[in-house]
Order: structure tokens, then C-alpha cells, then sequence
């Protein structure tokens, strides 16, 4: 069984069209991991009867000589945010912890037509919002990457660290996260796993719980740069239920896993690397470029002027878009209640009741940063601010055809660290992520080595809009040349 | 000029008219929900207009159409680029927590209205015209501790149509809406039924003393719905600014709402005027882009409006100013008037239509649209008046039972037995019965008193039942006294 729980998506594929495994098979395997998982709280919602309902429509439809094609009978798991029928969506909160949705969210309704299983619906931090998991209703996810005495006291990262940490663990195969300031690929480097955030307009955001909407992006995480190719293909696609998706073809992503870089021209920013920077990161991006050049690739180093004001840019408009799109949880409708003596007591009552306190410091930060007086100062500054970063990448993508750079600043951190940092100390961490994230750039993260106390180390491979290929193209030649296969020690059961 | 007399001085009013208007189009502007009005509660509501987790909202394209012809029909700049806002605000009937409006760049800039008043025309200017989503409907009336909700209204499109404050009198504020009534119905953007909200007003109203340039604070008054309430909310609210004047008091900048049953306004609770709206662009919606080849499309397509027609009516039909004006305020009564006329004298038909049809209508609550006198009927009246089937005099009694019966002026005539007498011969025998049975008055006309002739009218027509033409009686009656 744990064959089946180490295969990549692209394994268990064309094993499955061999018949030589079924999906109900694959499917039992990942519930029985599941279970055993339970300590790294992985999952809000697990949902063991309708997954195992549709790995055997799947194996029907496969007996009959009918495929979906690569994902057909593959067990996967969506994050809390993603709004599936019948099937709790609470975005790791409390106000919407018994919210039924009625409708599918376009992106993981692309992955149910495209025959995957849904095992359920995993942690996040709360709204995604946060870099850890911590702010989630139902708890945080651990990392299953254990620290040195063995004991699971890391976090996985977020905003989607229960995509990672499952399909980290053997608990999913892939999973659907969404990256706003760099919510796929940090926890996608602390976990040791693979994770793209496409380009901006790549996936329809119809159905998926809103943080801030000009900077939300679904995308997947998994075990390779080629599973993440099928998955994206799947994923991506113009929505005209979603006015900033963009209508232009997706392309063959896994035609760009060719293996060949040679000529491509990659940047390296040289404001990238700051001052007291984590030595075992910084050692993993050298390597890293040295993998690149030893693929033949022209390595430049290349200036992003810009890019110090990333994080705080990041924080004033996501922050901004945040408090206006949680407005709609009121107390009114679908969200939980707590009465008052007036609709503003109502009000009152449900959001501080309903909302943990690092959503609730983001709606009051964005609330602030848009009253009068002080929208100027900072929310016109920082829109002006995003497009001279914007600009840093356009101008870099003049000369190259991709950059690397650290997903995350440190390898994944422990609770207990966590735990006596501030706010802003947190926020430190998405300054890798925050400058595509502006730009709308596509981003990908994979696991390139390890630090010197045992844990996953991953970087990104930044390219240009819609130039999905190219990212895919140099992140699978780095993963070959990594050889990163190491996987965090299986839950004992 | 309309002043308000003060002890210390003579006070000028300064009016500005904001005006919501409900786009008439099939779905609303941000969802694919029905904008119909009158359906039963909270039965056209998509997941979008309820904003639940993940909607998004999806531009209406014929919301934009609708914009653009409107602007076009204000003589007003049509902005290539526009773009959508969020305005923040918590209220139950707002579901999403934010209108969507257009703040920083409206798809309609600046034009104007020509309106008609006793003083003479003045062209009003339009400051812009914004696109925007309507809220939901709260209703408190329905039980004692709690509110209802009605969803059926949250998102259907509105075009916000602000004036420049460039009225001076309580009549300029009520034609200029009168006007802008006229335009969006002519042009089928906007139904502008106040009594239905469909079309709903602000008022903002200052005064400053007669000579001042400056502009005073204003107020704003809201919870206007009608004309006749715009003008009376506008004076009252006026002449209460002047006397705390001239009491030495000072006007701060509020909204106050208009009270028709207590002919007063009245401060809006603080707390309702504490907004802060935060707005800032919406980051799910892109901006318009309009081509040139759009906005000339539309222009193509655009229906006379009535300022057009009333020139035309002048010019074409003879029509004074006055009527032109009556006739083409409501393109349902221009249409009436147009297709009445068809083969008869334009300037008897518009006699007919503002006489006795308006009469009847206002007398009887009805309006042109739903007139038991279709316009082909009325015409048809005037036409049997005009080749002497039938008199004048007789004419209204022939409306009459058109008005109660729906019925054809000549099914009426012949089935009444109405028709004009028009036989020399019948008419002459009579004069020559009448004639002889007043011998007396005979002789005093032809020793000279001529008025008795009117008389012998009179009685010719009585004899008749009306039915005699009038001329042809004197013509006859002069021919037998003569003989």
C-alpha cells in the first residue's frame, strides 16, 4: 500500500490505464493514510463516501474503454477555500464554518470533469490569510517533516499548508491552493514539494472564497513539475463568470518538459539576496544556479530596483481588497449569527465572534489604508509603487527568459518560533513571493535541497505572462538535476 | 427671477438635482438575474446579487448601451474609458458589503438639458452620469421587532444622472426633471416611474444672498418622488435655510429628509450621515473601453428626442411653443399625437388631445397609454368634423360615448343618427315652418333687428336636434328672409 502512496500523479496514471492498479484501490490507500495522518491535521473535511462513489464511476468508465485522461480516478484534495457543491466550505473560519455551497467552483469543477476524486477539503489559514496555518478555526496543519527530536512542531507554511502538508505526507496525491502574496510556494518549499502559481488570469477565481481579488491565483501542488503540469492544464482556462480571467489558449504544458535549457538566459536579482540571509537558502540558490548552468543555460545576474517595496505594497492592497471582500460576512444571510440589540450590534457581534484576530488586524489594517485622509498616502501610493514593480519584471524579462530566486526566506520555522514573533516578523517571510505576486507574474516553487538540520529547501522559477512553458521547462530540468526525492518519514500507524 | 424676501435681504435659491434611474434591460448589470419589477419577493436573486463566497460580478453589456444612449440624449461626452468602484457601506439590503459605482471615471461626462419655463429656456447643465447597482429593498413594516428583506432590486443597473447646480426656482427644478423624464423615455432607457422608484431624486438646495457668487453649504434632501414633491421640498427646505439666516444662524452641510405630510424636512439621524465610503477601484470588474464606431452606432440609432420634436412640431406642424412643449414632455402622448394626426389638421388634433382627451384622462386617473380613445379614433373625430359629417357641438358628445364605449367615432354617429343634415331642401322646409310659425319676429327683422337672426338659429339647430351645419343654416335662413 505505501507504493500507491508515493506514486506521482503521472505514476499512477499510466497505471492506471495499464489496469494495472484501479482508482478504488488508489483511492482506499489515501483514505487509509488519511486516517493515520489525522495528527497533522491536514483536513477540514474529509469526504471518504463520495471519494470512493467516484473512483468507481472512474474504474467503470476506464472498464468500458473511456478515459478523462492523466487525472481520471487521481485522489486529490482541494483547499477550504475553493466553494464545493454539497461539500462544507468554511475558508478556515468560524463565520462560515456551516456553509453548504450550492455551486462548484469553476476550477475544481474543471478537476472533477476532468475524472479526479475529491478525498475533502484541507486547512488553510484562516481567508488564507497568513504563512503558517496558525489562523485557522480548526487549528494549524503539521508539517510532516519532523524536527530534530522527531516530533511534528513544524508548520507547513500557508496559506495552504494543508495542501502541502497532504500531499507532503502521502495524503492526496495533488491538491488545489491558491497563492495571493505567496500561498502556494512557501508552504510548497517548507514541505518539499512542487507548487505553481500561474500567471494572473491563467484560472477563474468564480467559487473561490476571495482575499484579495487583483493578486488571488489558484493552482496546484504536488510531488513533481510534471504532476503540477497535468494538474495546471486541467485547472487553467478562460471563464466568463470571472471578468479578469483571460481569454487566451492554455497550452501543452507538458509539451515544455523537454529537459532542454540550453541558451535560455536566466536572471538572478541582485536585490534578491539581502543582507543576513539564511545561510542553507542561500547555499540551495547557488546550487541552484549551478545546476542551471550545468544545463547549459546563460545565468545573468540582473536588478529589480524595485523590489524592497514589495512587501509593504503587498500588504496595503491586499489588505485593502480584504477588507471590502469580507464585508459580505455579515450575519445576514449564509454566515453564522450572533444577535444584537441593532443591526450594527448584530454586525458587531457576528464579525469579532467570527472572524480570528489575524483577519480581523488585516480588515481593520484595509479599512485604514482606504479611509479618507489616508487613501491617498497609501493605497494610490502603493497602486503606483505595484506598477514600477511590475515594470522591474517586464524590463528583466527584456533580457531573460526566466529568474531564480529562494521561495522563502528560511526553511520551514516551529510553532515555538512562531509562536514569539509579531505580526510584521511574520510578514517578513512572503518577501520572496510578494514581487511576482504584484506582477502577476507565473511562479513556481520545487524542493532543491536540504538544510543543514534536515529540512526542504525550495526555489522558484519566475517567468512571463502566460509563459507558463518556460517556467515548467527550467523548474523540470533543476528538479532532475536536484534529484530531490527525499520524502518526510510516513506517519507510523 | 425667483427670490425669497428676507429682512435683510433678498435671497436667490441654488438647486442641484441628483437622479437614479433604473435601466430598463433584461438582466442586471452585474449578474444574469431578471431586472423585472413587481415579481414576488426575492424570486430574482442569483448567487451574485445574494453575494455569496467566490461570486463575481460580470458586466451587463446592454447596461453600458443603455449608458452611452442616455448620455448621447443629454448632449453630453461620452468617456471612452470609465471604470467601476467599490463604495463601502454595511446595510442588510446590501448584500455584498459595497455598491458598485463609478467615483473616479463615469462613462458620461458633462452636458446639458434645454428646459422651458415661464421665465424663458435655459440650457441646464449635466455634470455627469454614472453607472452603478441598485440595493435590495428593506421593508420594516411587516413585523413588529424585525426587517425583511427583498433582494429583487439588489443589482439591477441605475444611471446616476447629477445635475450642475444651475437651477434657480423651485419650476426650473421641476422641469429640468420633467425634461430628463421626457429624454429617457423617449429613448427607452429608463421607465421613469417615480411612484414605482424607478426614477428617484435628491435634491440639493442652497441660498445666497441675491448678488453673492459664492456657493453656501447645502443640503441635501432626500426621499423625493415626485415633481410636484421636488418643487415643494425645494421651497420649503429654502425658505427654512433663509430664516435661520436671517435669525443669524448658520446652514451646515447635511441630508435632511422631505416630509410631504408635514410640509417640512428634517435631519437624517447623525449616525446615517457618518459614512466614510472608502472607495476604491473594484478589482474584479476591468474597465470599459468604448470604440468611437460604438458610440457613433448608438448615436445612429437614437430616436427624435423631445426637444427635437418640439422644434419640429413648430416648424413642420404649425404647433405654438407651448403646445409643441405639452405634447412632447411624454413620448407616449408625442406617439399619440403623431398617429391621431395621420390625414387631419395637426393643430385641431392637438386642440382635441390637450382639450377633451387630457381633460377626460386626468378626470379619470388614466393616461394616454391606457386611453379608451385610441388615437385612430380621435383622429377619425376630427376627421368627421372636418367634412361636415358631423359639428363641433356634436363632436363632444360624440367623445363622450367614445370615452365611456371605446366605440368608432361613425359607428356612433350612425347608430345615434348623429350625421349632419346637410339636404337644402329638408333644411329649407323647416326654416319655412319656423318662419310662419313666428311671424311677429319676421317683421321686427326686417324692420331691422337684425340680432334675432341668431334666434332663428337657435331654433333651427333645436328643430333639429343639432344636426344642421351651422353656416349652411344662416345660409339658408338669410335666403328665405330675403325672398
Amino acid at each position: 500500500m505505501t507504493d500507491l502512496i508515493n506514486l506521482h500523479i503521472s505514476e499512477a496514471a499510466d497505471l492506471l490505464a495499464k489496469k494495472e492498479i484501479s482508482s478504488v484501490e488508489l483511492t482506499r490507500a489515501h483514505l487509509a493514510e488519511m486516517e493515520k495522518g489525522r495528527v497533522l491535521n491536514a483536513y477540514i473535511t474529509e469526504t471518504p463516501e463520495r471519494a470512493m462513489a467516484d473512483a468507481e464511476v472512474s474504474d467503470k468508465r476506464r472498464a468500458n474503454g473511456e478515459s478523462l485522461g492523466a487525472l481520471d480516478g487521481i485522489p486529490i484534495a482541494n483547499k477550504d477555500l475553493y466553494c464545493t457543491k454539497d461539500v462544507r466550505t468554511t475558508a478556515a473560519s468560524k463565520i462560515l464554518s456551516n456553509f453548504l455551497p450550492t455551486y462548484e467552483s469553476t476550477v475544481t469543477q474543471k478537476l472533477k470533469d476532468a475524472g479526479t476524486v475529491m478525498l475533502g477539503k484541507v486547512n488553510t489559514d484562516q481567508f488564507a490569510m497568513g504563512g503558517s496555518t496558525r489562523t485557522s478555526y480548526f487549528g494549524e496543519s503539521k508539517n510532516p517533516w519532523t524536527d530534530a527530536n522527531g516530533e511534528y512542531a513544524l508548520t507547513p507554511g500557508g496559506s495552504s499548508g494543508g495542501s502541502a502538508a497532504a500531499v507532503a505526507a502521502g495524503l492526496c496525491m495533488g491538491a488545489t491552493g491558491s497563492d495571493t502574496g505567496g500561498s502556494i510556494r512557501q508552504p510548497a518549499s517548507f514541505c518539499g514539494i512542487t507548487g505553481i502559481k500561474p500567471t494572473y488570469g491563467r484560472c477563474s477565481r468564480w467559487g473561490i472564497v476571495a482575499f484579495a481579488s487583483s493578486l488571488d491565483q489558484a493552482g496546484p501542488m504536488a510531488r513533481s513539475v510534471k504532476d503540477c503540469a497535468i494538474m495546471l492544464e486541467s485547472m487553467a482556462g478562460y471563464d466568463k463568470k470571472d471578468s479578469t480571467s483571460v481569454n487566451t489558449p492554455v497550452p501543452n504544458y507538458l509539451s515544455a518538459l523537454t529537459g532542454d535549457i540550453r541558451g535560455k538566459k536566466i536572471g538572478v536579482p541582485k536585490e534578491y539576496r539581502m543582507d543576513g540571509m539564511n545561510e542553507d537558502v542561500a547555499k540551495v540558490w547557488d546550487k541552484g544556479i549551478q545546476f542551471l548552468k550545468d544545463a547549459g543555460a546563460e545565468v545573468v545576474e540582473i536588478s529589480m530596483p524595485h523590489t524592497k517595496y514589495a512587501l509593504p505594497v503587498y500588504y496595503i492592497i491586499a489588505c485593502a481588497e480584504a477588507s471590502s471582500n469580507l464585508s459580505r460576512y455579515d450575519g445576514v444571510r449564509y454566515t453564522t449569527r450572533v444577535e444584537g440589540a441593532t443591526l450594527d450590534d448584530m454586525y458587531k457581534n457576528t464579525r469579532t465572534d467570527g472572524f480570528g484576530d489575524e483577519v480581523i488586524r488585516r480588515i481593520l489594517l484595509g479599512t485604514f489604508v482606504l479611509s479618507a485622509g489616508f487613501y491617498d498616502a497609501y493605497y494610490t501610493r502603493a497602486q503606483r509603487v505595484r506598477r514600477l514593480i511590475a515594470e522591474d519584471f517586464k524590463k528583466a524579462f527584456e533580457t531573460v527568459d526566466a529568474i531564480v530566486a529562494p521561495a522563502a526566506p528560511t526553511p520551514a520555522l516551529s510553532f515555538a518560533d512562531m509562536a514569539n514573533m509579531d505580526p510584521v516578523s511574520t510578514y517578513l517571510g512572503d518577501v520572496f513571493t510578494t514581487p511576482s505576486s504584484l506582477a502577476g507574474v507565473p511562479a513556481m516553487a520545487l524542493p532543491v535541497g536540504m538544510s543543514s538540520n534536515g529540512l526542504p529547501i525550495g526555489l522558484q522559477i519566475i517567468g512571463k505572462h502566460f509563459d507558463e512553458n518556460t517556467v515548467f521547462q527550467v523548474a523540470d530540468v533543476m528538479e532532475k538535476s536536484a534529484g530531490f526525492n527525499l520524502m518526510p518519514h510516513r506517519v507510523k500507524g | 427671477m425667483y427670490t425669497i424676501k428676507g429682512n435683510t435681504s433678498d435671497w436667490e435659491l441654488v438647486i442641484g438635482l441628483e437622479v437614479h434611474c433604473q435601466i430598463i434591460s433584461k438582466a442586471k448589470v452585474f449578474s444574469g438575474a431578471s431586472a423585472e419589477f413587481g415579481a414576488e419577493q426575492n424570486t430574482h436573486v442569483s448567487l451574485v446579487d445574494a453575494a455569496f463566497p467566490g461570486m463575481l460580478p460580470v458586466l451587463n453589456e446592454e447596461c453600458i448601451r443603455q449608458s452611452v444612449k442616455t448620455g448621447l440624449g443629454l448632449n453630453a461626452k461620452i468617456n471612452k474609458y470609465s471604470r467601476f468602484d467599490r463604495k463601502n457601506y454595511f446595510y442588510a439590503d446590501l448584500p455584498q458589503g459595497y455598491q458598485i459605482s463609478q467615483l473616479y471615471y463615469p462613462i458620461v461626462g458633462e452636458g446639458f438639458i434645454e428646459v422651458h419655463t415661464s421665465e424663458g429656456d435655459r440650457k441646464i447643465g449635466v455634470e455627469r452620469l454614472h453607472l452603478e447597482q441598485d440595493a435590495g429593498k428593506s421593508i420594516h413594516d411587516m413585523h413588529p421587532t424585525k426587517s425583511f428583506i427583498d433582494l429583487n432590486r439588489s443589482g439591477v443597473g441605475l444611471m446616476e444622472i447629477v445635475s450642475k447646480p444651475d437651477m434657480r426656482s423651485p419650476e426650473e427644478a421641476g422641469e429640468y426633471l420633467r425634461q430628463l423624464r421626457a429624454i429617457v423615455r423617449a429613448l427607452g432607457t429608463c421607465d421613469g416611474n417615480m411612484d414605482e422608484g424607478s426614477m428617484r431624486c435628491d435634491v440639493n438646495v442652497s441660498v445666497r444672498k441675491v448678488g453673492e457668487t459664492i456657493l453656501r453649504d447645502r443640503v441635501e434632501v432626500k426621499n423625493v418622488n415626485s415633481v410636484r414633491f421636488v418643487m415643494q421640498a425645494i421651497e420649503i427646505e429654502a425658505n427654512r435655510q433663509v430664516e435661520v439666516y436671517e435669525n443669524g444662524g448658520t446652514v451646515r452641510q447635511e441630508t435632511r429628509l422631505f416630509d410631504p405630510n408635514n410640509n417640512e424636512t428634517r435631519p437624517m439621524r447623525s449616525k446615517e450621515n457618518a459614512h466614510d465610503y472608502r472607495y476604491f477601484p473594484d478589482p474584479d470588474l476591468l474597465p470599459v473601453i468604448l470604440t468611437d464606431e460604438y458610440i457613433e452606432e448608438i448615436r445612429a440609432s437614437l430616436p427624435e428626442l423631445p426637444e427635437a420634436k418640439k422644434k419640429r412640431y413648430v416648424s413642420e406642424l404649425g404647433l405654438t411653443d407651448y403646445d409643441a412643449h405639452v405634447l412632447t414632455l411624454d413620448v407616449e402622448t408625442s406617439r399619440y399625437f403623431e398617429e391621431a394626426m395621420i390625414g387631419q389638421d395637426p393643430k385641431k388634433v392637438a386642440n382635441w388631445v390637450m382639450g377633451d382627451l387630457f381633460g377626460y384622462l386626468n378626470k379619470n386617473g388614466l393616461t394616454v397609454s391606457n386611453s379608451p380613445v385610441s388615437a385612430k379614433n380621435l383622429g377619425a373625430l376630427v376627421g368627421l368634423i372636418a367634412d361636415g359629417t358631423i359639428s363641433g357641438k356634436i363632436a363632444k358628445d360624440v367623445f363622450e360615448i367614445m370615452a365611456e364605449t371605446g366605440k368608432e367615432p361613425a359607428v356612433i354617429v350612425e347608430e345615434k343618427g348623429l350625421k349632419q343634415e346637410s339636404d337644402t331642401g329638408a333644411i329649407e322646409k323647416l326654416i319655412e315652418e319656423i318662419l310662419s310659425a313666428n311671424q311677429d319676429k319676421v317683421a321686427e327683422i326686417k324692420a331691422g333687428k337684425d340680432k334675432l337672426k341668431g334666434w332663428f338659429v337657435g331654433q333651427i339647430m333645436k328643430a333639429s336636434g343639432g344636426k344642421v351645419n351651422p353656416a349652411l343654416a344662416n345660409q339658408l335662413l338669410d335666403k328665405k328672409l330675403a325672398e
